[in-house]
Order: C-alpha cells, then sequence, then structure tokens
C-alpha cells in the first residue's frame, strides 16, 4: 500500500494517455516555423494555457523547468538577481531547495524566520525581516511538506519593493492555492504528472531575469522544453483539479483517524496544524523509535511511507523542519494518502503501525 | 551526576539510554547524557517535554562533545 503521495504520485491515467499522444506528435522544436516545429509549439502552448488557468495566472507568467527543485532555484535567485539586492527571506521550515537556493549566494541580509509549535510562520517578523537593508526577496511555502502546515500566505505584509516566491509544490492539487505572489513554483510528479516538469510562475509586472547562463525569459528556462511531458502534466493537474474538493474532503476525515491513531500510540506526537493542514498527509514522531527501523518494519508489513528522522537513508542530520518545529525528530513517520486510498485501507494501516511500533520498542527493551 | 556515554550511539539509542537510566536517579536530581548523534540536540528536548522532565541545557563534555543535560522531575 503506498503511503507517500508526496514524494511522488504515480502518472495519473488523464496524464498517460496525453503523454502517449504527445510522444507521437510533440517531438519538434518548437522554436522552427516547420510543421513539427509548429505542432510541438502548439501542444507547449496549451500545456501553459492549461497551467496558467489552473494556477490563476496568464499563459504567458508561465514557464516549465527541469523539476520543482530547479524552480524555486530560477525563481528566488532570478527575482533576487532583478533588485540588485542579495538579502532572501524565508520561513525556517521552506523546502531544502529554497535553504540551498540562499546558501548558495552568501549574503548579510539573508533571514531565516522562525515558526511557531505548529509550524506556521511568524508575520510579524517576517514583515520586520523582510524591511531590512539589502532584502532581495522573501519566500513563504503554500504548504509544509513534511507536516502538512498551510502557511498564512495571503496575509503576508511585505515591502513593495520586495516580492514574494511561493513554492507550492506541496500544496497544488490539494487545497486552494494562495492569491498573494509575485512568483509561484510547482512540480508535475506532486500532482500525478511526470516528474521532470516543474513550473516557474512569474506575475507581469515583476521583474525576473534569469540567474544561470542562457536566454532570458520563461519561455525557454533550462533548454530545450520536454513538450509532452509539458503537456501531460497539465493534463493531469486539469483532472486532479477537477476532483479536488471531493477527494480533500475525504482524505481529510481518513487523515484524521490516523491522527487519532497515532495519538492513542504511547509516547508519539503528532506534528503539525491540526487544521489548517494539507488534506491527504500526517507526520507523527513515536519515542524510542528509529526512522529507518518502522520505514523498514512498515515496508515489510506492505506499507510504503516516509520519515523526517536523521537515521532514514539521504542524511544523517535530523529534519529542519521537525528540528525547527520543537518536535521530536526521530522516530518519525509521514502518511501521505492517494487519492484512491480506502478507509479500510487507513485502518488496516493504523492496526499494521500500532503492531510496528509495540515491536520496534520491544527489541530496544522497553 | 549520572553522566551516560552515548558518544558512538546512533539515534535514537542515547534516547533510549536516557529513558532506561531515569529511574536510577532520584526525583529532582540531574542526568546528562554525551552524544555525537545530532538528533540528539533536538529529541533530548523533546524527550523532556514528552515525558514531563526539565530540559536542563546542553554543555560541552571533557572531550568537547555535545553534553545533554536534564532534571528527573516526576
Amino acid at each position: 500500500m503506498y503511503l507517500d503521495a508526496a514524494s511522488s504520485q504515480r502518472l495519473h491515467p488523464a496524464a498517460r494517455d496525453t503523454l502517449l499522444a504527445a510522444l507521437e506528435r510533440g517531438y519538434g522544436d518548437p522554436r522552427r516555423l516547420h510543421g513539427p516545429g509548429r505542432d510541438a509549439r502548439l501542444l507547449l502552448d496549451n500545456a501553459r494555457a492549461v497551467v496558467a488557468d489552473c494556477l490563476g495566472a496568464h499563459p504567458d507568467e508561465i514557464g516549465f523547468t527541469a523539476s520543482g527543485t530547479d524552480a524555486v532555484h530560477r525563481g528566488l535567485l532570478g527575482l533576487a538577481a532583478a533588485t540588485g539586492r542579495t538579502g532572501i527571506v524565508h520561513g525556517a521550515i521552506e523546502h531544502s531547495s529554497v535553504l540551498h537556493a540562499t546558501e548558495w549566494r552568501p549574503s548579510p541580509a539573508h533571514a531565516s524566520v522562525p515558526v511557531d509549535r505548529n509550524g506556521r510562520v511568524d508575520l510579524d517578523t517576517l514583515a520586520a525581516a523582510s524591511r531590512r537593508e539589502g532584502v532581495a526577496v522573501a519566500a513563504l511555502q503554500a504548504a509544509n511538506q513534511e507536516v502538512g502546515t498551510l502557511q498564512p500566505v495571503d496575509e503576508v505584509d511585505l515591502p513593495a519593493t520586495v516580492p514574494l516566491l511561493v513554492d507550492a509544490a506541496a500544496a497544488v492539487g490539494h487545497v486552494v492555492l494562495p492569491q498573494r505572489w509575485d512568483a509561484l513554483t510547482a512540480s508535475a510528479h506532486k500532482w500525478g504528472g511526470p516528474a521532470g516538469v516543474g513550473i516557474l510562475a512569474v506575475r507581469r509586472g515583476t521583474r525576473w531575469t534569469n540567474p544561470f547562463p542562457g536566454e532570458d525569459g520563461l519561455d525557454n528556462a533550462g533548454g530545450f522544453p520536454n513538450v509532452p511531458a509539458a503537456l501531460a502534466a497539465a493534463a493531469a493537474l486539469q483532472a486532479v483539479l477537477a476532483e479536488r474538493e471531493e477527494v480533500a474532503a475525504r482524505q481529510f476525515q481518513m487523515v484524521e483517524r490516523i491522527r487519532e491513531a497515532a495519538v492513542g500510540l504511547p509516547d508519539t506526537e503528532v506534528v503539525g496544524d491540526p487544521v489548517h493542514r494539507l488534506p491527504h498527509l500526517v507526520t507523527f514522531s513515536c519515542l524510542y523509535v528509529g526512522g529507518d527501523e518502522i520505514v523498514s518494519d512498515l515496508a515489510q508489513r506492505g506499507y510504503g511511507v516516509a520519515s523526517g528522522s536523521a537515521c532514514t537513508a539521504s542524511t544523517l542530520e535530523p529534519s529542519h523542519v521537525l528540528a525547527a518545529m520543537g518536535a521530536l525528530t526521530h522516530g518519525n513517520v509521514r502518511v501521505s494518502l492517494e487519492s484512491g486510498t480506502t478507509e479500510d485501507q487507513v485502518d488496516r494501516f493504523c492496526a499494521a503501525l500500532a503492531e510496528s511500533v509495540t515491536a520496534i520498542r520491544a527489541r530496544a527493551g522497553l | 551526576m549520572l553522566e551516560l556515554d552515548c558518544r558512538d550511539f546512533p539515534c535514537p539509542r542515547p534516547i533510549i539510554e536516557l529513558a532506561k537510566a531515569l529511574p536510577s536517579v532520584a526525583v529532582g536530581d540531574l542526568l546528562a547524557v554525551v552524544a555525537r548523534d545530532p538528533a540528539a540536540r533536538y529529541d533530548v528536548p523533546a524527550w523532556c517535554r514528552m515525558r514531563g522532565q526539565e530540559y536542563v541545557g546542553e554543555d560541552l563534555a571533557d572531550d568537547n562533545l555535545p553534553r545533554y543535560t536534564v532534571r528527573r522531575l516526576t
């Protein structure tokens, strides 16, 4: 049972159909004026128009990038480059792509804004940090990828000279997006599109320049575009949004059941805002349990989940998100539902989870 | 003060050792854990919060590794 949709979704059927058709037709260079070039241009423009409509933007505000991470790097550094200033102000629990872009261009005006125990950023601190000299751009995510907390993006108060980048990768397809943004980023494989398609949207009138080598403008961000994948991503997004409210309502209730089950486990805390949250995602941490142990144990029982604990796969450092929230970083489990996850599956998972935690603690002599 | 040597224990062993050692300390007394594990910096305070103990703070052990001190309250 796949319970890691927030890492990557399986390809939406609408994306698969569109992708196969577009692979036949969309091979040309969209900059050429011959038939295959015009075909590819048509498909790319169509993808751009659909994505724009889905995100509440104009088609000429949409660029396709190599990934969500690439979109954040280009968006954040490109907004900063256009101001001539260097400071980036961001929430403490932003995606690592924001933190990495910030570290990559050191500045005395950088600032990380703390969050409360639920992961909500302090708006007054964000506003004050953004008014300091040398600040170029602010970044605040629509929703957190690890704990699901929604940020009050529409209430952000910034000086007119400081544009706001909203990383919406975790939010697109799950919640109504914030209106307040100068640049917005997303990632298609998070909503059931193919991997390798990121979105960078920049509002008309917002100054942005390509911070990397190559042409300026959103049309060719990163070189030759993957036209079939962009169109498939657009098709998936349209399909996902058409059923969003119904799916989200169901998922919100199922996540509520998992939250209750987790709270019922001894020495376990559920992390993140209980109400202002993504509908399909929940994170909790269990004392005395290794993140790698529980992920492996649940995998053996047939459940695929993620973990922000230090002892899991990619890093020896614990999740900066959990650390910034003052949450327990070990024994962490992130569960994220697919649109088709059923209540019966959720109940079976909750039972397996309790067994798994008990077994691991028993092995540790507790 | 009882000091636990968890220098080379991976996460979450330092916290497990802390929990196991707690009963051997009198209520009101201090207990410390020395750990290289970077998660301990966050997880010792979190353990105190979840288990109703007092997190006293972080200093350095003789070999300059981080030492986290806890006061037993219950």
